[in-house]
């Protein structure tokens, strides 16, 4: 039933409102006009069902087993033809599910190239009624991810129809069972955006985090999408709590991030208190009637900028910018 | 003569390509911390404030400065490990031994145990490549070595970020370990040298001894099950100081009152001799 509601619902947007593709919000993330043609696709066992692909955007996390493959985000949709052969080196049945973790276009440009090469299973009506129902597999988000990529009638849409969410949720998580596991897709309310969510394979043990959690940079609070770094540092705590370390605060559950390197728990937390620290700083500078200007000036992030300073497209400035706007009473 | 030619040069040939897998000494044992050096700073801890000594950025030195020792009282801080650098310098006794291929012999890994937090640091000698930079970084991290003559001289990547000083003075996840592990008989020294561009402006460097121990043969157990410490703690608190407001930083200089406050913030010139000089002029200049 959803899945013909959000059809339907994505036809009506598609004939309204696309018109054009506005790359804007891609290009703000700064990896656009790279020259992929020599970017490489590692792939990487995690744990269970689950390997990591690595590639120039974010992190992909793929799931195979009998029943065929599950992708956490696309990467940019330069890469799809690597990461549509990676799944299909490493499943033998198709790709039936996309979850996207957000809206951001270093985890969606992909789902159009990447969601075509899978398949959705339907039966009865459903494939009887809708010719094309079972060309490519769903897409899976939070509501507010397919509102976010797409756009009301009448007006331009951020992302092409093709690239939508097919299947949305609305509640605290969306469960599949799928390849011998339980999946949640946990959804994180005023995270980076309001659509956020983790994606958790409960029998790999393993947590897709998307880019709430990072390695390398500093988390890409977008205050106009909902985003809050209040809600932020809630969402981490949060994926704190959902792992379980095997031993010394080592191992056991592991986390793969939206951008960097494989972790634990300890790396989570490192990164939530981070993000409280930076926080409980820039509170403090609105409470002492600090101007957003004044606040920069004081570089607030200073002793952080060694490990999270160096990305090009989220720079310090940006993210204390988010903070402030975020923190200030009347936002 | 020409058989013989051929075979001592696959002699050679298998020498040259065979030797550096055998170990040159044995450090297999038991082996007890000595707290030769920096007895102070290992067992009772350091102060806070204290970053004397250490070649620290301006970075790592705002870390420290914010540190707030509350922190170590959440409960996924309370059983986090020293790091391979660090590790060494604890209250720990060592156990090592020589892992080898039962088909060849040949050396596969030298494992090093510590007792405190139950790590085993795998020291690989079979020549494989360290992992890409995208892979899990642990506590112990990925080390490979070799011997160097007499001296087992070992490389690790992957640290997961940690302690250069247990007062809040960190190494990142991008720190890089030289390891040397030199036996003298029944003593073993350990160096360590931390090199790590962000927090640290030159590579750290410390050594520690070992004494073997022949007699005793312990479990060597470390439990840690973390608890509820603080009850009530708001959710997405993180304790820490606001910049500028640490007022525990001047403790140090209170009871060290012939350190200057100066000295006492540490920095690469603070390592060396030549800081005395500058010492003697702040006294001259008034300063303590």
């Amino acid at each position: 039933m959803t899945i013909l509601r959000t059809a339907l619902a994505g036809v009506a947007l598609a004939t309204a409102a696309f018109a054009q593709v506005d790359l804007t919000a891609a290009e703000s993330h700064g990896e656009q006009n790279k020259d992929f043609s020599k970017a490489e696709l590692h792939v990487w066992p995690v744990q269970g069902n689950i390997y990591m692909l690595v590639g120039d955007g974010a992190n992909i996390t793929l799931q195979v087993g009998k029943q065929g493959a599950v992708v956490v985000n696309t990467g940019f949709a330069k890469m799809s033809d690597k990461v549509v052969a990676a799944i299909k080196k490493l499943s033998e049945r198709p790709l039936q599910y996309v979850i996207n973790t957000n809206s951001y276009p270093d985890s969606t440009d992909g789902n159009a190239p990447v969601k075509l090469s899978g398949t959705t299973i339907t039966g009865a009506n459903v494939t009887n009624d809708i010719r094309d129902s079972r060309e490519g597999a769903q897409i899976l988000a939070q509501e507010n991810v397919l509102t976010r990529m797409s756009a009301p009638t009448g007006k331009k849409s951020p992302t092409p129809p093709d690239a939508w969410p097919t299947d949305t949720f609305l509640g605290k998580e969306k469960t599949l069972f799928f390849n011998g596991e339980g999946i949640e897709i946990i959804h994180q309310p005023e995270a980076l955006t309001d659509g956020d969510s983790f994606v958790f394979f409960r029998r790999s043990d393993v947590i897709s985090a998307g880019d709430i959690f990072n390695t390398d940079g500093y988390p890409v609070i977008d205050v106009e999408k909902g985003g809050t770094i209040e809600g932020t540092v809630l969402a981490l705590t949060r994926l704190v709590d959902m792992s379980i370390v095997e031993h010394e605060e080592e191992g056991g559950t592991l986390v793969i991030p939206g951008h960097g390197h494989l972790c634990d728990q300890a790396e989570v937390v490192e990164y939530r208190d981070m993000i409280a620290i930076v926080r409980d700083r820039v509170k403090d500078a609105i409470k002492r009637g600090l101007t957003l200007e004044q606040t920069k000036a004081e570089k607030l992030t200073r002793d952080y900028d060694p490990t999270y300073g160096h990305n090009g497209y989220w720079t310090p400035d940006m993210f204390i910018e988010a903070a402030y706007k975020s923190l200030k009473p009347g936002k | 003569m020409i058989q013989v030619r051929f075979a001592l040069t696959a002699l050679l040939a298998f020498a040259s390509i065979a030797l550096p897998a055998f170990a040159q000494v044995d450090l297999s044992g038991n082996w007890n911390a000595m707290f030769l050096e920096d007895q102070p700073e290992r067992i009772p801890g350091p102060e806070l404030g204290d970053y004397l000594g250490l070649p620290i950025t301006d970075a790592n030195r705002l870390r420290a400065d914010s540190w707030s020792s509350s922190r170590i009282t959440m409960p996924e801080q309370q059983c986090r490990v020293h790091v391979s650098p660090y590790i060494f310098r604890g209250p720990t006794n060592l156990r090592i031994w020589e892992e080898k291929d039962p088909e060849t012999q040949n050396l596969v890994a030298i494992h090093v145990y510590s007792q405190t937090y139950e790590q085993n640091m795998v020291i690989w000698m079979d020549g494989r490549p360290h992992p890409p930079e995208y892979a899990l970084h642990t506590w112990m991290g990925f080390s490979t070595g070799k011997w160097e003559g007499d001296v087992l001289t070992v490389h690790t990547t992957h640290i997961k970020t940690g302690w250069i000083r247990r007062n809040g003075l960190v190494e990142s996840d991008r720190a890089t370990l030289t390891q040397h592990f030199i036996r003298h008989g029944d003593i073993m020294t350990h160096v360590s040298i931390v090199e790590d561009p962000g927090y640290l402006t030159e590579p750290l460097i410390k050594t520690q001894d070992f004494r073997v121990n022949l007699n005793y043969n312990g479990n060597w157990l470390y439990p840690c099950e973390s608890v509820e410490e603080v009850v009530g703690r708001k959710e997405g608190e993180v304790p820490n100081y606001l910049p500028g407001q640490n007022k525990f930083l001047k403790e140090y200089e209170a009871a060290h009152p012939m350190v200057p406050y100066e000295a006492a913030r540490g920095g690469a010139e603070t390592m060396y001799p030549e800081y005395q000089k500058k010492l003697k002029a702040m006294e001259a200049g008034g300063k303590k």
